[in-house]
């Protein structure tokens, strides 16, 4: 006769959890960004001192992919323009980026037609700008590039890393040279503090050997730039390390 | 222009009975009241030569340039308004840079042309906006070539061997058509154009002017630049110099 009526209806099934209708799934946020954690094809150290009357940097030609060498003619010593070279180690994809940024820099530049031109310490102070903006949105661009340049007459040296840090020396090395280079330059200038150009440049090619030796990422091709009050702007290159392995049979014990 | 608008000329985007629009050109008029620009070109490149009219003696030398770089290898010049040229000027300048990012190539002049005249274009089509009360000529030089074309304010635009546009056009017109251009290098034409610009300004009306020259060309390694000040010097005393030995003739005649 009498019969209770049915206690929920539509409800859910014993042991399972309501379904609660006209509910809109959870909208999951679709504004999350990668950002770029590590370098990809990489280039590794640069060396660069000061002389008497201008600057030589040096670099190799290889891109690595990781521990492979991957590409092995990248240039990444660069002319800006008649007073600056540009040298980069890291990410060679973010310094072909900021390379053509600045390309487009001097050319409108070039286009206002009122003779002045990027100067070096303008792109140094520049560079900063753009590495600390990009650091500050965690997405560095992965390099530590090497401003070279003539200013007043005066030569002019320095360095950005990824992080925007900034400072200018008379010999400055990148990556695995700041290790191993700069001390030999440093002890080389402790000697003789005036460098001619053609002790600098025995130095820079020393540091090169040297560091073909110890960096498992370097490569026996590389480019030269020299920036010269008088001379100005060259970029020489591919030149070959002098290397010479017949002391290597008595290195024992790693 | 013989006819008043008659209520046609209100708006850019409405045609007269007779199929004409007359605020288009109303702006082709506002380019004749403004100086004489002409560009030739020649067997190795082109030459731009303007003639700045000076409103004031109060106004500085080089103000209000009448010829721009757009690109490293592209110069305009314009005759009409200097504020719209100088739109113009900004948005070749842009399309330059755009098309470099892209490309990593400098923009083909053609490219650039059909770009600045369909953005010339599109003014000339809406009631609430007013065309461009200029014309522009292009100047490039591309793979040896040198490339030349000019733009009205109606957004057509031409491919020319010698152009003239401003004040006194159509008499720079035919003494362009004296001249042999194809087989006159750069260095003549500077002093051809020169020559022309001097002999079409009206004393009576204008006062004072200033030449302005510029080239792109084999000489100036591909580049549009204004030419070397000695070039400068020498055009402009062959000029006076026709102008003299031209006075003396007709003084004979008389």
């Amino acid at each position: 006769m009498f019969s209770a009526p049915p206690f929920w209806q539509n409800g859910p099934a014993p042991g399972s959890f309501y379904d609660f209708p006209n509910m809109q799934p959870q909208v999951q946020p679709n504004d999350f960004r990668q950002h770029t954690q590590s370098p990809v094809t990489t280039s590794t150290s640069l060396v660069a001192v000061t002389y008497d009357k201008g600057i030589i940097i040096a670099g190799d030609l290889l891109a690595s992919y990781g521990s492979l060498a991957r590409y092995r003619n990248c240039p990444r010593i660069v002319k800006v323009n008649n007073n600056i070279i540009l040298g980069s180690s890291g990410d060679y994809a973010d310094f072909q980026y900021v390379q053509n940024f600045i390309e487009q820099k001097v050319i409108s530049d070039e286009c206002l037609d009122d003779g002045i031109t990027l100067k070096p310490k303008s792109l140094y102070c520049w560079l900063t700008r753009i590495l600390y903006n990009r650091r500050s949105k965690m997405d560095p661009l992965w390099n530590n590039f090497i401003v070279a340049g003539i200013q007043d007459g005066e030569p002019f040296l320095g360095t950005v890393d990824k992080q925007g840090t900034a400072y200018s020396d008379k010999i400055i090395c990148t990556g695995y040279g700041a290790h191993i280079a700069t001390p030999m330059l440093r002890d080389a200038l402790d000697n003789k503090p005036q460098l001619t150009q053609a002790e600098a440049r025995a130095q820079v090619e020393r540091c090169m050997e040297v560091l073909y030796y110890r960096d498992a990422r370097s490569f026996p091709k590389y480019q030269l730039g020299i920036i010269d009050a008088d001379q100005g702007v060259s970029i020489e290159g591919p030149l070959q390390v002098a290397q010479n392995w017949s002391v290597a049979h008595s290195i024992k014990g790693y | 222009m013989s006819s008043i608008g008659t209520g046609y000329d209100l708006s850019a985007s409405q045609f007269s009975p007779d199929g004409r629009v007359f605020q288009v050109e109303y702006a082709m008029k506002a380019v004749e009241n403004s100086g004489t620009v002409i560009g030739l070109k020649g067997s190795d490149g082109i030459v731009l030569a303007a003639e700045k009219l000076i409103l004031s003696k109060l106004h500085e030398p080089s103000t209000n340039q009448r010829i721009f770089n757009i690109d490293q290898h592209i110069g305009m010049a314009f005759s009409g308004l200097i504020a719209d040229a100088r739109q113009i000027v900004q948005i070749a300048r842009r399309e330059a840079a755009e098309y470099r990012q892209q490309y990593r190539l400098s923009i083909p002049l053609k490219y650039l042309n059909d770009r600045v005249s369909m953005y010339m274009h599109a003014y000339t089509l809406y009631s609430a906006i007013r065309p461009y009360g200029c014309s522009v000529i292009l100047s490039g030089y591309e793979n040896g070539e040198p490339v030349m074309y000019t733009i009205d304010p109606s957004g057509v635009s031409y491919g020319n061997l010698g152009c003239a546009t401003g004040k006194a056009k159509q008499s720079a017109k035919t003494e362009i058509e004296k001249l042999k251009l194809s087989q006159m290098p750069c260095r003549e034409l500077v002093k051809e154009a020169a020559k022309i610009i001097y002999l079409v300004h009206d004393e009576l009306k204008d006062k004072n002017f200033e030449l302005e020259l510029s080239w792109v060309c084999k000489d100036s390694n591909g580049h549009h630049q204004r030419v070397p000040e000695n070039v400068y010097q020498e055009a402009e005393k062959a000029a006076k110099q026709a102008m003299e030995a031209d006075s003396e003739s007709d003084n004979e005649d008389m």
